[in-house]
């Protein structure tokens, strides 16, 4: 089954044309990683699909829902996108936890206040997800006491809160120490393990060739290559591909 | 007049001074909300029209304000006033002043917000309107606390203009007890001075304890 399809997605910025006639499907359990170099276009799809960017032409499909489709040749959404939104969740690069807000209140108060779920049920999914990516004692911490990469781990964990049925990682360990980025990697790895359907914009190489299913390679808005970790990490065909592994093996 | 005859009569005075502080800040706060959103708001005559408010009241001085809400009505159009009108007219004239750097000092809070903190609420599907109250404002308002507290303890020394149109307030009966024969003269100034202290003393702490309840 697949949970987001993205048909022929284009986007520009002004002049700036960033996403060509992108299309990218992603099943039910399967880890995709987009890599590239930066300014190739693989975050602006990455929020395009969260809907954090507006897309000119294409559709956008979550649980063979229209979210966006085509009508007389520009992009149009659903008027009440709420239902869509609760089909993923979204873990930023900067975190953007919320610092006013406790670690227990960061992971309870969207689970209330949008999905409308009651204390006692919103209060048990965070206990679970603060046990499970080893947060336990931190649960009245405020963001600003903790590491990046607990930070990181609890906006992981805001982002399970409410159940989605994907989730979008956008460069997760790319504000992180060295030293960090190993306890975030560990838990998007677990999350794998669980079948967990991800889509994961990364410049770490080698974790995405090991954690992924599927591998794309974007350039200059383009999908350049795609298929197994095998095919594009280890035996690209294309020589942008080859140019941009190449940089990581040096 | 005897010290104790002075200092009943400055507290009475006090009283009308603590009245122009609390109406001030009740009616002014929230009214710079609604300044600040007109500044950024997408239609263009609106953010001309606050623009042109904002930029008259920063660059004018609150007494000339402060007399032509007096006496302008009156001047202008002929109109017969209440007798309360004295104090009416100190509280619109100190609403609109402090209203005007209310919605400037928002301003900053709100820009200080990194985007991405809309972003987060906005993949969370929070609404607008939820967005606005459990994200946004509570930041807001811990970014603007120290230039709020700054601008009222401005506001309890100017409460002293009032004074030019003759509201009985504090600074009005030092004035009058200070000329007056037979008082302790001087001295009313300095009980003035120390009434002064003492209430912004306790802004203060109240602010600073308001910062560190507000504090992450």
């Amino acid at each position: 089954m697949k949970v987001l399809e993205l048909n022929n997605i284009e986007k520009s910025f002004g002049d700036l044309t960033v996403l060509k006639d992108i299309s990218l499907s992603v099943e039910k359990g399967q880890v995709i990683s987009i890599i590239g170099p930066s300014g190739s276009g693989k975050t602006t799809l990455m929020r395009s699909a969260a809907f954090l960017e507006t897309i000119d032409k294409g559709e956008i499909i979550y649980n063979g829902n229209k979210a966006a489709w085509m009508e007389k040749g520009k992009a149009v959404y659903q008027k009440n996108l709420k239902p869509f939104k609760s089909c993923f969740g979204f873990v930023f690069q900067q975190f953007n936890l919320f610092p006013h807000y406790s670690v227990i209140k960061n992971l309870t108060d969207a689970q209330m206040v949008v999905q409308k779920r009651s204390k006692e049920e919103a209060f048990s999914i965070a206990k679970e997800l603060i046990e499970q990516l080893g947060l336990s004692g931190k649960e009245n911490y405020r963001p600003s006491q903790l590491s990046g990469g607990q930070q990181q781990r609890v906006a992981i964990a805001r982002a399970l809160a409410v159940k989605p049925d994907i989730l979008f990682f956008d460069e997760p360990t790319s504000a992180l120490d060295p030293e960090l980025t190993g306890e975030v990697l560990k838990v998007i790895r677990s999350l794998a393990e669980e079948h967990m359907t991800m889509v994961i914009v990364t410049h770490e190489m080698a974790f995405a060739r090991d954690v992924s299913d599927h591998i794309i390679f974007m350039d200059e808005g383009f999908i350049v290559e795609e298929g197994s970790p095998d095919e594009v990490i280890n035996n690209p065909k294309e020589e942008r591909t080859k140019a941009f592994l190449g940089r990581f093996k040096r | 007049m005897t010290v104790q005859t002075m200092l009943l009569a400055l507290s009475e005075g006090f009283v009308t001074t603590l009245a122009i502080f609390a109406v001030t800040i009740i009616g002014s706060m929230p009214l710079g909300i609604f300044v600040y959103f007109g500044k950024v708001s997408r239609i263009a005559p609106i953010r001309w029209i606050v623009e042109i408010y904002i930029s008259i009241i920063r660059g004018t001085p609150l007494m000339l304000q402060l007399m032509v809400v007096y006496f302008g009505p009156n001047l202008i159009f002929g109109v017969s006033l209440p007798s309360n009108w004295r104090f009416i007219a100190v509280a619109i004239a100190f609403i609109i002043n402090y209203a005007a750097y209310f919605a400037e000092i928002y301003r900053s809070g709100f820009e200080a917000i990194p985007k991405g903190q809309y972003e987060a609420a906005e993949v969370l599907g929070y609404t607008k309107v939820q967005r606005f109250m459990k994200i946004i404002i509570p930041q807001m308002i811990r970014n603007t606390l120290p230039s709020i507290t700054n601008e009222l303890i401005t506001l309890v020394k100017d409460t002293s203009l009032a004074s030019i149109i003759g509201t009985m307030e504090m600074f009005t009966r030092a004035k009058q007890i200070a000329v007056a024969p037979h008082t302790p003269g001087m001295w009313a100034f300095v009980a003035a001075a120390v009434f002064y202290y003492v209430f912004n003393y306790i802004v203060a702490i109240i602010m600073a304890k308001l910062e560190k309840k507000f504090q992450y």
